[in-house]
C-alpha cells in the first residue's frame, strides 16, 4: 500500500449530483483516488455506481460538482484538453465493447494508431507486448465473436492499458465471469497495478472480487456514499445497509402505511 | 370556469399528441442538421485537430454501400428500362408515334427513374444497414469505448458514411441511367426493330446535360438524406436488441418516404 503521508489525489470529485431526467440519482458524491491505489466502488443494482463511473469517464456532463481528473475539472474542459486527458486514460468495459467488426489485434491497437505516429511493425510489437500481459497471446487475428466471456474482458484490458495510461477504469470485471475466471482477472488488476504504478478505479458489486483486489472502498447506496475506508473499515463498520450488502440480507426498509396505499391507488 | 365541452375533451388527446409529434419532428429535424455540420466540421478541420477524417474509412463505407450494390441496381434498371418501353410502344402505338418511345425512355429514366431506384434501393439495404450498426455499437458500449479512447464517433463513424453516400449515389445513378437505357433500347430493338446504333444516336441527340444532371442532383440529396436519416436513428436507439430492430425499420421507411417527397419538391422547382 502507498505510504499516506505523501499521496497524491489523481482523481477527485466534489459534490457530484446528477439527474436522468428529473430522478436524481447520484446526490452530492464526494470522493478521492491516490496516486497508485486501487479504489473499489461498491455498491448493488440501482445504488448510482454505473452513473458515477460514466461521469468520471466524462461521457455526461452533471447537474452541479466537480470532477478533477489529475488536477483537470473534466466538467470544465474544451474538448481539446479533454481529448489530451483521454489519452492518460484506459478503460475496460463490462462486456469488453471491443468492436465487432476488427480483429482482437486491430481493437487493442487502434488507440495507438489514432493517437501515436508509430510505424505499423512497432504498433504490432507493443499489441502483443500487452497481449502477452494479459494472457492472449497468439490470439490478435480472432474476432472478438471467437472469444469467451473472460478473455474479451481480458482483451479489454490490454485495449486499456495499450497507451500505458495513468489511471485506468474497470467496470464489473468479474461479472458474468465463472469463479476461476473471475479470480484470474482479479489477479491481473494486481499485476497491472505493480508492473506500470497505475491508479485504478474498479466499479463492481462482487464481494469477493472487492475485498482482494482493493486498497479502500467506498460503498455506494441510493446515490450517496456511506462510507468510504479499508477493508478492513468496511467490513467492521457497523452502518446497517452496508452490512446487509456484505450478509447478502434483504433490504428491510420500514412501510409507511399511508405512503404505501398512495401509491397503490395512484391519488397524490 | 365553465366547464369544457365533451368535444373539446374528446378532442384534446389528439390535439396533444400533434403537438408532441411535432416537437419530436422538429426534435429529428434539428438532430440530423446537427449531425451534418458536426460531420463537415470534422471533414473541414479534423487534420489540426490531428484527427482526421480517413480516407480508409470513406473508401472501406462506398465500397460496401455502393460498389456491392452495382449489381442489383443494373438488374433493376435494366428492368425499369424494359418495363417503360413496353409501355410506351403501347400507349404511343394509339398514335402511331411508337418511335418516340426512344425520347420517353431517355427522359424519364435519367430525371426520374434512375435516381429514384436507386435512392429506395439503398435506402432499403444501406439505410437500414448503418441505423443497425449503428445501434448495435451504442448497446455493446462500443460507441462510449471509442469516446473514451478519445475518437469522436461522429468523425469516426459519420463522417466516413456522410461522404461515402453522397458520393456514391450519383455514381450508382449513372449506372442506373446506362443500364435503364440499355434496357429499353434492347426492348425496342426486338420490338420495332430498331438497331440499337439508332437507339442510342437518337438518344444523344435529344438528351441534353440537363436531364441528367436534374437526375444527379436529387442523387445527391437522396445520398444524405439516406445516411443522416439511418445515423440518426441508430444514434438514438435504447432499448436493446428490439431497439434496434424497431430503428432500423424506421430508418428505412423515414428514409423512403423522405426521398419521394423531397424528390416531388425538387421535380416542381427544377421544371419550372
Amino acid at each position: 500500500m502507498i505510504d499516506p503521508s505523501n499521496r497524491q489525489a489523481v482523481i477527485e470529485v466534489e459534490n457530484l449530483v446528477t439527474h436522468y431526467g428529473k430522478r436524481l440519482i447520484l446526490n452530492g458524491i464526494t470522493l478521492t483516488v491516490y496516486q497508485g491505489e486501487i479504489l473499489v466502488i461498491m455498491g448493488g443494482s440501482g445504488s448510482g455506481k454505473s452513473t458515477l463511473l460514466r461521469h468520471l469517464l466524462g461521457l455526461h456532463q452533471p447537474t452541479s460538482g466537480c470532477i478533477r481528473l489529475l488536477g483537470k475539472d473534466i466538467t470544465q474542459l474544451d474538448d481539446r484538453t479533454m481529448h489530451e486527458l483521454r489519452q492518460e486514460m484506459g478503460v475496460a468495459f463490462q462486456g469488453g465493447a471491443l468492436f465487432g467488426s476488427m480483429t482482437v489485434g486491430e481493437n487493442v491497437m487502434l488507440p495507438l494508431r489514432e493517437h501515436t505516429k508509430l510505424d505499423e511493425h512497432t504498433m504490432q510489437i507493443m499489441v502483443r507486448m500487452k497481449l502477452e500481459v494479459v494472457n492472449l497471446a497468439g490470439f490478435e487475428n480472432l474476432m472478438p465473436a471467437e472469444l469467451s466471456g473472460g478473455m474479451l474482458k481480458r482483451a479489454a484490458l490490454a485495449r486499456a492499458v495499450i497507451m500505458d495510461p495513468k489511471l485506468l477504469f474497470f467496470d464489473e470485471p468479474s461479472a458474468g465471469l465463472d469463479p476461476v475466471a473471475a479470480v484470474e482477472l482479479d489477479e491481473l488488476i494486481l499485476q497491472l497495478r505493480k508492473a506500470l504504478n497505475m491508479t485504478i478505479v474498479v466499479v463492481t458489486h462482487e464481494l469477493d472480487s472487492a475485498f482482494k483486489i482493493a486498497d479502500r472502498i467506498s460503498v455506494l447506496d441510493q446515490g450517496t456514499i456511506l462510507m468510504t475506508g479499508t477493508v478492513d473499515e468496511v467490513r467492521n463498520s457497523d452502518n446497517k445497509r452496508i452490512q446487509s450488502l456484505l450478509n447478502r440480507m434483504p433490504r428491510d426498509d420500514a412501510i409507511d402505511a399511508d405512503e404505501y396505499l398512495r401509491r397503490l391507488t395512484g391519488y397524490s | 370556469m365553465s366547464e369544457p365541452s365533451s368535444f373539446v375533451m374528446r378532442l384534446r388527446p389528439f390535439v396533444e399528441r400533434v403537438g408532441q409529434r411535432s416537437m419530436q419532428f422538429v426534435e429529428e429535424a434539428g438532430y440530423m442538421s446537427s449531425l451534418l455540420w458536426q460531420s463537415v466540421l470534422w471533414l473541414v478541420a479534423g487534420k489540426h485537430r490531428e484527427q482526421p477524417v480517413r480516407l480508409a474509412g470513406i473508401f472501406r463505407e462506398a465500397m460496401q454501400m455502393g460498389i456491392q450494390a452495382i449489381p442489383i441496381i443494373s438488374i433493376l434498371c435494366f428492368s425499369v428500362g424494359v418495363m417503360l418501353a413496353i409501355q410506351g410502344i403501347d400507349t404511343l402505338k394509339t398514335f402511331g408515334a411508337q418511335a418516340q418511345v426512344v425520347i420517353g425512355i431517355a427522359v424519364s429514366v435519367t430525371r426520374e427513374f434512375s435516381p429514384l431506384i436507386v435512392g429506395i434501393l439503398v435506402a432499403g439495404r444501406s439505410g437500414s444497414a448503418i441505423a443497425a450498426r449503428i445501434g448495435t455499437m451504442l448497446e455493446a458500449q462500443e460507441i462510449d469505448a471509442l469516446r473514451v479512447i478519445g475518437i469522436d464517433p461522429i468523425r469516426y463513424l459519420a463522417a466516413p458514411i456522410l461522404v461515402a453516400m453522397t458520393v456514391m449515389l450519383p455514381c450508382l445513378t449513372i449506372v442506373g441511367d446506362v443500364m435503364g437505357i440499355l434496357g429499353g433500347a434492347i426492348f425496342t430493338g426486338i420490338k420495332l426493330q430498331l438497331p440499337l446504333q439508332v437507339y442510342a444516336e437518337r438518344t444523344f441527340d435529344f438528351l441534353v446535360t440537363f436531364d441528367v444532371m436534374q437526375g444527379l442532383i436529387k442523387s445527391v440529396v437522396f445520398g444524405m438524406l439516406i445516411a443522416l436519416v439511418g445515423l440518426s436513428n441508430g444514434f438514438q436507439v435504447s432499448g436493446g436488441a428490439e431497439g434496434v430492430g424497431r430503428a432500423t425499420t424506421r430508418a428505412v421507411v423515414m428514409a423512403i418516404s423522405l426521398i419521394v417527397i423531397a424528390d416531388m419538391i425538387f421535380t416542381y422547382f427544377m421544371n419550372r
